[in-house]
């Protein structure tokens, strides 16, 4: 088996070795950059690289994501050696390194608290605004050195306003050292822009960041061989890297360790840190076509040992990154060697091409950085959060405000706090959250006929205690089937819902199924899949169902690939239903999802009705099918034995037995007031079918057979066997 | 041990709108029981009162069981546990509000400290009806306990004294005992394995203390076994919700503090949170 194994891994060789090679490409500009933009030294966002490559490659828990430094890391690690420093920039770095190795203790200790599910208690929304707070701030601290302009000061608000300046100083008289850098700047943003325009396979063998690099090398190699001019920009606008790598490390400064700030850096890093790798891991998760699972918490341990090594010599912290990883599986990598080669070609070159990095100016790798930022807060982000819902971007735009006006942990905070209140809001209840968030809310058991994994949720389901239901979806293998059942769970939030969606796509990457029910009498404010649901007082909602559930789109599409006709909300149409005796003694209250075949014979829908009166009062959900039958029918009911939920009054009905059919009788309880007829009714065919086929109950008025799924609503897959299963009868029985 | 039996049922009575609906429940479990009712009211005897009550079961039409009343002044709590030991009962039941609120919640409710302090079995009901509502499913606790016996005997008894037509016994299995941690695929085989191995040792327990009960399983009535992976306590509670069961049969629970109300366990959440009808055996 390990030989085996170890001769495949050897035959993936050659492929994760190219795709490392791919990736380390872009992790040479993003490096550098990053590092730049942190206000560390250059070299540190490569060592980050390296260092986090090598070492999550050897004990990571994930297969094909690549580590390094990350873009979210950029705002906290600027901030932190500004004040560390107190303007000093060295100092300032040395402190940060301090920093950096003690959050990388505290990503381990979060490791072995099996903290792989932090990110989950993070409404989804407030992570776009925080994240987009980040691109912004990025973006913005860039833009100004893209044009050359290395002394713009200030926060977020000041810069922005001057950003018109910022073109016309550039371009202005008596400028033109700057003017040159700016360009060099402005032509890398084009390539930045346009690569993903252009459609050339060669092309795009080089991924674009590295297009800027052979740009901006190349003019600098044009002005040496060729130009009789002098080379334009000048020495400040380039990069700075030591002459000798292997010289002097710096040396960490851990003099601060009993101070406030000091801590809050180091809290502040973590926790981005965290969050944007454990974020980064689950994605990476639904891009494996091995559909692999990761192990985030043996990630994280990971990274914050690959941190607190960086940190020693001198690198930025590590994270796992998306973008990279996403390249890394699009170049076909198999394994974490990949991450492995492309922390090793990243050495390579920075050691072989140490020349050519010095001839990097600095605005070409603003231009990679600006364009960076601007997908964390592109316009896009913005439309895909309001088409979930207006609440959601209210949520989003006050994160990304507040994090820009204070910090990111304020912010993100912030967002978490809005988040909750606008949940009150819309719930109009406070209380059930409070009294509820303790409270264990999920229920998980095998059911015993259908072998199914059958969940129910409670009081509410958002990121307040998403983990509860996480735990239990993570502990069921996903090539099983699962029924999430949302009935007694009247909120459900957007967090929730984009993880469950997840879930959906791995149990089918992997055969299984994952179904929703519960869920389609919630209200929705817009038509996202991801969008919340919730259910307020059951019996006051007016029941007007503009958005359809995910569950609901597939019953429509079924029913109209059998050319029936689906409604979603029939108009109170009256099912007969009160005529049988099943529904004798309950009220329905409502009947939806109505399938119906065009000449009306065939009728599947849920149904909710309640049992008993007042204080008795049961609400209960169901799925049903009413046939029409074309002759008259004996009355009778049939039961599985055993699995009748509620009796009704049937006074002086017996058990009738079919003499011949013994097995028939053992697993049936049949009942009607004819036992004559109906034994004639069923016959060998009918008798073969049923006891071939699920249990449903069955029922006939003598117009009209219903067939009812038992005690819960059903899948949309039950939903189609309940289907099929009354189409066949119908032949069977003649009716 | 001796065949469950209730004798004697002890019922708190109050002048209040649900007087008729809890005396009629009262009145058909004595007459489904063939036991005797003890009507405690905390309070003065007046005329107006012993009428009322006559008019409830004059309304109820059929043939009463033996009744009498006891009409004493005092703390409602302490008046119904004195009842109890001094008419030697066997049950005492109780009208319980399907949801406290906060301040009853921690300071206590007369329904949180019966069940504690009685010297005999407890039924809580959260929808006494005044027509009858069929009990068809009871839910049994099968947790590894010296009481669970007593409570799987009982519910056969009551079940069987109800008409009911199912029992579930489920066994509620913390996740701790699972070993595993789930991380990766590698681990969550090994989980789903040692679930397995689990599932089929408790089912050996249960069916152990089934063969060891001197009451057999009545017959008609289906048996099922239930493994639940989850929050003790909290778990058949929420199944007894999603089964719609009519009448859960616990164990009876230990005392409890403040503490434990501000971080519930076990019974609490089914205490604090009634999912249907519940009976808790405490006798022995």
């Amino acid at each position: 088996m390990s030989n085996a194994l170890s001769a495949s891994w050897f035959k993936a060789l050659p492929a994760n070795m190219f795709s490392g090679f791919v990736v380390s490409l872009i992790a040479l500009p993003l490096g550098l950059g990053l590092a730049i933009a942190s206000g560390m030294p250059p070299i540190s966002g490569i060592i980050g690289a390296v260092v986090g490559g090598a070492v999550v490659a050897v004990l990571g828990g994930s297969h094909l994501t690549i580590t390094g430094p990350g873009n979210g890391l950029v705002v906290v690690l600027l901030g932190a050696v500004y004040t560390l420093g107190g303007g000093d920039l060295t100092q300032g770095y040395l402190f940060t390194l301090a920093a950096i190795i003690c959050s990388g203790g505290l990503l381990l200790v979060f490791g072995f608290l099996r903290l792989g599910g932090l990110s989950e208690f993070f409404p989804a929304s407030a992570i776009q605004g925080m994240l987009a707070a980040i691109g912004l701030t990025i973006l913005i601290k860039q833009w100004f050195v893209m044009f050359g302009d290395m002394g713009a000061q200030g926060d977020f608000f000041s810069l922005l306003q001057q950003v018109p300046d910022s073109v016309s100083k550039a371009f202005g008289a008596n400028r033109e050292t700057q003017m040159a850098g700016a360009i060099v700047g402005l032509v890398s943003l084009l390539i930045m822009v346009g690569y993903s325009k252009i459609r050339s396979r060669v092309f795009h063998l080089v991924p674009a960041p590295m297009w800027v690099v052979l740009f901006a090398v190349g003019v600098s190699y044009y002005y040496e061989f060729f130009s009789e001019s002098a080379y334009p920009i000048p020495v400040e606008l380039m990069i700075q890297i030591p002459e000798n790598l292997f010289g002097e490390l710096p040396v960490p400064d851990f003099s601060l360790l009993n101070s406030m700030a000091f801590w809050g850096v180091v809290f502040s890093i973590t926790l981005i840190a965290s969050i944007e790798s454990l974020l980064s891991i689950k994605a990476v998760d639904k891009l494996d076509p091995d559909k692999r699972r990761s192990n985030a918490n043996k990630d994280l341990k990971a990274l914050g040992i690959a941190t607190i090594a960086s940190g020693f010599v001198g690198g930025m912290n590590v994270v796992t990154v998306i973008a990279r990883s996403s390249v890394n599986v699009n170049n076909k990598a198999t394994n974490r060697s990949a991450n492995f080669f492309h922390a090793l070609f990243l050495f390579l070159s920075v050691l072989v091409f140490q020349e050519q990095i010095k001839r990097i100016p600095l605005p070409a790798l603003a231009a990679i950085l600006v364009y960076t930022g601007y997908k964390l807060a592109s316009p896009d982000t913005l439309k895909q959060v309001y088409t979930v819902g207006k609440e959601q971007l209210f949520i989003f735009v006050i994160t990304l405000v507040s994090t820009l006006l204070t910090n990111l942990i304020t912010g993100i905070f912030i967002g978490v706090l809005i988040t909750f209140l606008t949940h009150v809001f819309v719930t109009k209840s406070l209380w059930r959250f409070l009294r509820n968030i303790l409270k264990p809310n999920v229920l998980m058991f095998m059911e015993p006929e259908k072998k199914t994994y059958y969940i129910s949720v409670n009081h509410f389901c958002s990121f307040l205690n998403f983990y509860k239901l996480k735990d239990k979806l993570d502990a069921v293998p996903q090539n099983q089937h699962l029924v999430l059942d949302f009935s007694f769970c009247p909120f459900v939030d957007h967090s929730a819902m984009e993880n469950l969606s997840n879930y959906q796509v791995l149990f089918e990457r992997k055969g299984g199924s994952f179904e929703l029910i519960g869920l389609d009498i919630h209200q929705a404010d817009s038509a996202h899949p991801f969008a919340m649901r919730k259910l307020i007082s059951l019996p006051k909602i007016r029941f007007i169902q503009r958005f359809l559930t995910n569950r609901q789109e597939q019953l429509k599409s079924l029913a109209e690939d059998s050319e029936w006709v689906y409604e979603a909300t029939p108009k109170k149409k009256k099912l007969s239903l009160s005529k049988h005796i099943y529904f004798d003694a309950k009220t329905v209250e409502r009947v939806y999802n109505l399938c119906e075949s065009n000449d009306g014979t065939f009728r599947v829908f849920d149904v909710d009705y309640s049992e008993g009166a007042f204080i008795a009062k049961e609400n209960v959900r169901s799925s049903v099918m009413l046939i029409r039958s074309s002759r008259p029918l004996p009355q009778f009911r049939l039961d599985r034995e055993g699995l009748i939920e509620k009796i009704y009054h049937l006074a002086g009905f017996d058990d009738i037995n079919l003499h011949n059919h013994p097995d028939f009788s053992k697993r049936f309880y049949l009942m009607g007031d004819d036992p004559k007829q109906i034994r004639t009714f069923f016959n060998d065919a009918i008798v073969g079918f049923l006891l071939e086929s699920p249990d449903y109950h069955l029922e006939s008025n003598g117009k009209e057979l219903l067939i009812q799924h038992y005690t819960r609503l059903a899948t949309v897959r039950e939903f189609e066997q309940l289907r099929v299963f009354g189409v066949a009868l119908k032949k069977i029985a003649a009716l | 041990m001796s065949a469950v039996s209730y004798k004697t049922i002890v019922v708190g009575v109050a002048f209040s709108p649900t007087l008729k609906p809890n005396l009629f429940e009262a009145i058909r479990l004595a007459r489904l029981f063939g036991a005797q009712l003890v009507l405690v009211h905390v309070g003065v005897k007046s005329s107006i009162k012993v009428e009322k009550i006559k008019r409830v079961f004059e309304a109820f039409g059929e043939k009463p069981p033996r009744h009498e009343m006891v009409w004493q002044e005092g703390k409602p709590v302490d008046v119904l546990l004195e009842a109890c030991s001094a008419k030697n009962a066997d049950l005492l039941m109780v009208g319980a509000m399907q949801r406290e609120a906060l301040f009853t919640y921690y300071v206590g409710s007369v329904a949180r400290k019966l069940t504690r302090k009685a010297p005999c079995d407890v039924l809580l009901l959260i929808k006494p009806s005044i027509d009858r509502v069929a009990c068809q499913h009871v839910v049994v606790n099968g947790l590894e306990h010296p009481k669970t016996k007593e409570a799987i005997a009982t519910s056969f008894f009551v079940a069987q004294s109800l008409g009911a037509k199912k029992i579930t016994i489920v066994e509620e299995i913390p996740e701790k005992d699972v070993k595993v941690k789930v991380d990766d695929d590698w681990s969550l085989r090994k989980a789903t394995i040692m679930k397995e191995r689990i599932k089929v040792k408790e089912n050996s327990r249960v069916q152990k203390i089934l063969s060891s009960l001197s009451t057999t399983l009545p017959k008609g009535l289906l048996l099922q076994i239930q493994p639940i992976f989850g929050r003790r306590g909290y778990s058949i509670g929420h199944y007894a919700k999603v089964v719609r069961a009519d009448l859960l049969v616990m164990n009876a629970p230990k005392p409890s503090s403040l503490w434990d109300r501000i971080f519930p366990h076990d019974i609490e959440y089914i205490l604090s949170d009634l999912p249907t009808d519940v009976l808790i055996v405490r006798h022995e």
